[in-house]
């Protein structure tokens, strides 16, 4: 993986997911490690989300790498116009490695294709978020021991979430069966469906959660949001049945856990943040592991 | 009409091109992505002809002009049954069938408006692929949506 790009999820066969999951354990015993010292790392943040700079920020430093970049596009010359390549070839004078988020889609790709250096997406507008689903893949890992056969039901906003899409190619290579809870307008795109059968995988919908909670490994929870309705009322009508309160958990297998790639709003009551299922929190934690495996792997430090 | 006269319909241009069995509803399409409507060329074309293979045809015969590859995957994508006739001194020279290519580089827009290829100046490549429904569609390189074949815009 040394010096290669991470713009996809489905630029790593499972081997290579797995090489990544087995080296953030490494790291997540010991996260200060100063291999990466005199290196430069560019965190290039074209539209603002603290949590995932934050954290690609520690983990580059905690590896002892020097970050520059920025927070926003707001006080760059991308603000006077000047083109993707045009940034992209300038920072790559000064870095060895480019962290990039962007509100365009294929944004990413395109800057892999034309950057003397390695690029990892941080996010690519609504296209892909390859770290997010790789901390995720962790959490599950180390939740339940294994990515193997487990049964994983997602709820919520399935056809705009782009982690619920990543996530969903990625367990493809480990045989899971997909329990798919969702409005009917809020679907998991035929596309994605396509991974799964090609895998020749099990899935089903549904529209209530309820039923699915004591056969699930994993609930993983995502956020409806009220700009996917073309009707209000019809938002109204589903948005809450798509909630989690702690007294739904009662049936729920001892192994049970619950995942949200935050922020959450209010799809999770904040009566379930005391329950022993609950693992969000420590789930953004992992990111932390995750990104320091991939920033040391494509830097050919491990 | 016998075999003769039929021969005759497509040798009636000394040099140039023949493109017979294009659906008749994708003639004009055809017309306008290959720009034939900008060409000093002369340039025929018939709708709504006998066809024993698809009921209905359309023909478009360009006196003067070879097509290069590119050219050619560009019609595959609305004119999947197309043959095409090449004419050199009233006889057919070449007959060829188009193929639709796995690949489609540089001539159709992507139909996410949020891409990458329709906010900077970068050329557009997509995967061929077909659906559950067997549809014909679009995989972009860059923003991995799907432009579905109804959607097809030709740069
Ligand atoms: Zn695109």
């Amino acid at each position: 993986m040394k010096n290669r790009s991470l713009v996809s999820i489905n630029d790593y066969s499972k081997e290579e997911i797995i090489r990544i999951l087995d080296l953030a354990e490494e790291f997540e015993k010991q996260p200060r490690q100063e291999i990466l010292k005199g290196r430069v790392v560019a965190s290039l943040f074209f539209e603002p989300s603290t949590r995932t700079r934050l954290s690609f920020e520690s983990a580059a430093q905690q590896l002892g790498a020097s970050v520059i970049g920025f927070s926003s596009a707001a006080t760059t010359s991308v603000q006077k116009g000047e083109t993707l390549k045009d940034t992209i070839l300038t920072v790559s004078n000064y870095s060895d490695l480019i962290v990039m988020r962007h509100p365009v889609d294929g944004s990413a790709r395109y800057a892999s294709e034309v950057a003397p250096v390695p690029i990892i997406n941080a996010g690519d507008g609504a296209n892909q978020h390859p770290t997010q689903c790789l901390l995720d893949l962790y959490s599950i890992r180390k939740t339940q021991g294994t990515l193997d056969n487990l049964d994983i039901t997602f709820v919520g906003d399935l056809k705009y979430g782009r982690t619920v899409h990543s996530l969903t190619m990625a367990l493809c290579h480990f045989n899971t069966r997909f329990h798919l809870v969702s409005p009917v307008e809020l679907k998991l795109p035929s596309a994605v469906k396509r991974h799964i059968k090609d895998a020749q995988l099990h899935y089903e919908q549904y529209t209530d959660m309820s039923e699915v909670i004591p056969k699930s490994d994993i609930l993983y929870m995502t956020r409806i949001q009220r700009e996917r309705f073309p009707d209000p009322l019809e938002y109204e009508r589903v948005k809450n049945s798509y909630n989690l309160v702690n007294a739904m958990l009662v049936d729920g297998k001892s192994n049970l856990k619950i995942l949200h790639p935050l922020p959450r709003v209010n799809e999770i009551s904040t009566d379930v943040d005391s329950n022993p299922m609950a693992y969000y929190f420590q789930q953004a934690l992992n990111g932390i592991y995750v990104r320091q495996a991939l920033m040391a792997s494509i830097l050919g430090f491990k | 009409m016998s075999d003769k006269r039929k021969e005759l319909i497509v040798s009636a241009i000394s040099n140039g091109t023949v493109i017979d069995h294009i659906p008749t509803e994708t003639v004009f399409q055809v017309i306008k992505i290959l720009g034939l409507d900008k060409t000093k060329n002369q340039v025929y074309f018939g709708t709504n002809l006998e066809s024993k293979k698809f009921g209905s045809k359309g023909i478009i015969k360009i006196s003067g002009k070879y097509f290069e590859h590119e050219e050619i995957n560009k019609i595959a994508l609305v004119a999947p049954s197309a043959t095409l006739i090449e004419i050199r001194d009233y006889e057919v020279s070449k007959k060829s069938t188009v193929h639709i290519p796995e690949k489609v580089d540089k001539i159709v827009k992507c139909f996410n408006p949020n891409c990458i290829t329709n906010k900077e100046d970068v050329s557009t490549r997509f995967d061929v692929f077909y659906d559950d429904n067997n549809n014909l569609k679009l995989a972009c390189h860059y923003c991995e949506k799907n432009t579905s074949k109804e959607n097809i815009v030709f740069i």
